[in-house]
């Protein structure tokens, strides 16, 4: 597809993932400092319901960041990424939910109020375990990779490639969502989990908490760049982009492409877990609809309008769209659909780079032709040049 | 033979011929009479001969006896009974009494054995009721009601009826209510078998009932009987299953022919392939309103006309998108994929704008609506039109690449583009009408699908991941692997879903398919030669 990209752009990235690294730095220290610090009435106060919302932005970041790794360094253009972020919340939501213990509104010490509701007498055995956090955090990471694992094991060795894969991937979050959405499966049902109170002893509710959990979103965001800007940089990394531009003469060159394929996968699949476990505390619910194939479409399209194969890219493309959303939802309910559907044609007709991979063509195109005139035109008005028309 | 013989002859005749209508004229007279008389016994006797008559009015006169409506009108001795909203009839002719009706009018004596008598004759008149579908439904009241009483009017009943099938319900009840009295035992293991021969749930009921009471031989008749009809109601309910199978796969089909043709021929990923569908049903839902509001007389038809307009609304805004959007994403399927997309969600939030994001209401033309039995099946009109419906595009379709111009090129584009492009085709026209095809075809499964489905903004979606799943199972470029993938998911699912339930079924499909996709990675009946290696 791309090709090897031009030494400029090699240089940018770099750039670009340093400039990254120091935003989501700065934020993970301003952020919670300007809403913990200072009062209320300041103008710099960042509310409480800002910093969640960043919060959530972040993980939605570390979500499309796994998209990128998958699909933008080995072309898998997986359907299915929400299914594994769900799943990672599922998980964090199981320990969330062990931990209201008696303040569930029918307070049973053990069931948690669905199954209460069920009639069901005693916890499942797959609900055992969640009680501890060390355990919950093993599982986050555990039951993505797995599926991803399992999945990926049949399907790149089956060499199943290009859209056929991404309706597969398709098909596996719609199954998990059917199953999900069951009452007996014992994962809430419709409703999902929900009516969180606390974690390791402290109050979600709390502004402290929240801020935490924003520092540790730009933490995880930033760790996992770093770790996908090794790995694409290395040696591994350099025969994914082989097999993304040309597999069949990767495999002929003696790689083992499944392989390569099914690691990348399965670390993409528990990045995506993380961010899911984020994810839920900060929203405060899981619920099957996170397994709506829709929504794994539409992770898709924040890293097509970033921008695939640059992983900052995708940060950008997750933040700004997922603003977007929030703006037009508040703002014009009917036109969201609209702005969504738009983006995905005109960033796959004229973007098809998104838009880090149009910013350098802008800069250089300006550099050439323009910039130097403007900026000279410019110098001249600031001396009082006077009548020159900018 | 002389002339004054012959006429005597022919009287003679006309009185045997007219005889016994005759003979019940006088009956009838006799019963009403009788119904006049102050003497229990009398009334009693009446309501016997006129329940035995047949006489037309005979249920209502006593219906109206039961329930206290029945007067004898003093003057006269005429029997007229009054309705529910106050009307005065002649019992007789059943002809409105006008005039003064109110004066004169004594009510019909009755006492506890008449309205035994009443009861008895009413259950066994409506055995002799003119009209089969009445005596049918007599006999199965029976049936269920198993009262002995009954017997000797089934007995009679059975003796005059003449239709097959009310016959042998009959017999059944006859059969039924005979377990219930003490009857010998070779007469019950008679009557086990007549009712065996029924297999319903209701005969089950009736045989898994009869208690312990009953002689051992009687026991085993009934038992194996029992048995006999659970093999035959799992094999009827399979069938049934099967049908609905083959109902939801012709729906499946319908709604993925068209992917079929797009993503066959031209390797695009069409995710607006279900709006395509959802824009086919919303022109139903306008065809129907306009002839609602401008011609009521044409709605039987309005799905009749439907069907070209939702071809062409489809097909328009199918080479509409194919000529802005996907012809710049040739050979870039994963683009097409998220470009497609974004315009279904567009395309959705539009309908949603201009019609709302509610359910619209899609009558059903009388001619679709009912059902009919077929043995131990309930074939419902809607989904057999639907089924008949999928097997006529099918069709179509197959003749049309077949045997015109127009399916010859494009088969050709499917095996061979460059080749089929330098031969002279010219394959951008091509793939215009090609999408323009595809997409026309799901705008026709719409309206089918506006028959049995909610029409939404959201309806295309829910089948978008189904028809995927068609397509890619039964092999890209390939209308019978269509055919043969729709029609073994969709009774696949059916046939899962006694045991497995809605949810988990289609779940076990899902996870089939993923696994089999592993197996056959270009499903069922994939192309072969070169043009699978593209």
């Amino acid at each position: 597809m791309a090709g090897w990209r031009p030494g400029f752009t090699q240089l940018l990235g770099d750039r670009g993932g340093l400039v990254l690294l120091a935003v989501l730095a700065g934020a993970a220290v301003l952020v919670p400092m300007l809403n913990l610090l200072l009062p209320p009435t300041s103008p710099f106060h960042v509310p409480t319901y800002v910093v969640s919302l960043l919060g959530k932005y972040l993980t939605y970041a570390l979500l499309a960041l796994s998209v990128d790794l998958v699909w933008g360094f080995c072309g898998i253009l997986s359907l299915g990424h929400g299914a594994f972020f769900a799943l990672g919340g599922y998980a964090m939501g199981m320990y969330l939910m062990r931990q209201i213990g008696t303040r569930g509104v029918y307070g049973h010490p053990v069931l948690p109020d669905f199954m209460v509701f069920l009639n069901w007498k005693e916890l499942p055995w797959y609900w055992h375990g969640f009680d501890d956090f060390a355990f919950a955090a093993v599982m986050v990471v555990l039951v993505p990779g797995l599926l991803a694992f399992l999945f990926g094991w049949f399907a790149f060795r089956s060499r199943v490639t290009g859209v056929y894969l991404s309706i597969i991937t398709q098909a596996m979050t719609f199954a998990l969502m059917l199953a999900f959405f069951r009452n007996n499966m014992g994962f809430g049902g419709n409703n999902g989990l929900t009516d969180f109170k606390d974690l390791l002893g402290f109050n979600l509710q709390a502004d402290g908490t929240r801020a935490a959990f924003f520092a540790a979103s730009a933490v995880a965001l930033s760790s996992a760049y770093a770790l996908c800007r090794m790995i694409v940089n290395s040696r591994f990394g350099k025969v994914l982009v082989a097999i993304r531009d040309a597999e069949s003469r990767a495999r002929f060159l003696g790689y083992r492409v499944e392989s390569y394929k099914l690691v990348v996968f399965t670390l993409s699949a528990v990045m995506a877990g993380v961010a899911g476990a984020l994810y839920v505390p900060q929203v405060g619910i899981i619920n099957p609809s996170e397994f709506s194939p829709a929504n794994s479409i539409e992770i898709v399209i924040w890293v097509a309008v970033g921008g695939r194969g640059s992983l900052y890219g995708a940060v950008l493309g997750a933040v700004l769209v997922n603003y977007l959303k929030s703006y037009f939802t508040g703002a014009l309910p009917d036109a969201w659909l609209f702005v969504l559907g738009g983006l995905f044609i005109a960033v796959t007709l004229f973007l098809p780079k998104g838009i880090v991979g149009t910013m350098p063509a802008l800069v250089s195109m300006r550099r050439w032709k323009g910039f130097d005139a403007a900026a000279a035109r410019l110098a001249r008005l600031l001396r009082g040049g006077g009548t020159t028309q900018l | 033979m002389s002339l004054l013989p012959r006429v005597v002859l022919l009287i003679g005749l006309a009185v045997a011929v007219l005889s016994p209508a005759r003979a019940q004229a006088d009956t009838v007279d006799q019963a009403f009479s009788g119904l006049a008389s102050s003497s229990y016994d009398k009334i009693e006797k009446a309501v016997e001969t006129l329940a035995a008559s047949g006489h037309p009015t005979a249920e209502m006169v006593l219906r109206a006896l039961e329930g206290g409506n029945l007067f004898v009108r003093e003057a006269d001795k005429v029997i007229v009974y009054k309705t529910q909203d106050g009307k005065v009839l002649d019992g007789r002719t059943g002809a409105a009494i006008t005039g003064d009706t109110a004066d004169g009018l004594k009510p019909v004596r009755v006492n506890n054995r008449i309205r035994r008598a009443v009861t008895a004759a009413l259950g066994s008149l409506t055995l002799l009721s003119p009209r089969p579908d009445a005596r049918r439904a007599a006999a199965e009241a029976v049936f269920k009601g198993r009262d002995p009483t009954a017997l000797p009017h089934l007995e009679a009943a059975l003796a005059k009826e003449k239709v097959a099938g009310v016959r042998r319900v009959m017999e059944q009840a006859r059969a039924a209510t005979l377990l219930a009295t003490d009857a010998p035992e070779a007469a019950k293991l008679a009557a086990i078998a007549v009712i065996a021969g029924r297999a319903d749930l209701d005969a089950r009921a009736l045989l898994s009932s009869l208690g312990k009471d009953v002689p051992p031989a009687v026991a085993k008749a009934a038992a194996a009987a029992v048995a006999e009809i659970d093999g035959r109601l799992a094999v009827w309910n399979t069938a049934q299953s099967v049908y609905y199978g083959i109902s939801l796969g012709s729906v499946l089909l319908l709604a993925a022919i068209g992917l079929a043709i797009t993503f066959g021929v031209m390797g695009v990923i069409n995710m607006a392939h279900g709006e395509m569908v959802m824009l086919g049903a919303y022109t139903t839902f306008v065809v129907q309103e306009t002839i609602r509001n401008a011609a009521p007389g044409l709605f039987d038809y309005s799905l009749t006309i439907a069907v070209p307009l939702a071809f062409l609304v489809a097909a328009a805004v199918g080479i509409l998108i194919e000529r802005t959007v996907i012809r710049f994403l040739y050979g870039r399927p994963l683009e097409t994929l998220l470009a497609t997309w974004g315009l279904s969600l567009v395309l959705q939030q539009g309908v949603r704008t201009l019609f709302g994001p509610t359910n619209r209401e899609v009558g059903t033309p009388a001619w679709m609506s009912g059902a009919f039995e077929l043995g131990g099946l309930t074939l419902t009109y809607n989904r057999l039109t639907i089924i008949i419906f999928a097997a006529v595009v099918l069709a179509l379709l197959m003749l049309i690449t077949r045997f015109t111009p127009f399916g010859l090129r494009m088969r050709a584009v499917t095996q061979n583009r460059p080749m089929a492009a330098s031969m002279g085709i010219r394959t951008p026209w091509l793939d215009s009408l090609t999408f323009g095809l595809g997409s026309g075809i799901a705008g026709i499964a719409g309206v089918a699908l506006s028959q049995i489905d909610n029409v939404s903004p959201n309806l295309g979606q829910s089948y978008i991941i189904d028809s995927f799943m068609v397509v890619v199972f039964g092999g890209v470029g390939n209308l019978w692997g269509t055919l043969v993938a729709a029609l073994t998911l969709g009774v696949a699912n059916k046939l899962l879903e006694p045991f497995a339930g809605a949810v988990l079924g289609k779940i076990f499909i899902l996870v089939f398919i993923i696994l089999f996709i592993q197996k056959r990675p270009r499903g069922l009946f994939a192309l072969k030669g070169r043009a699978a290696e593209t």
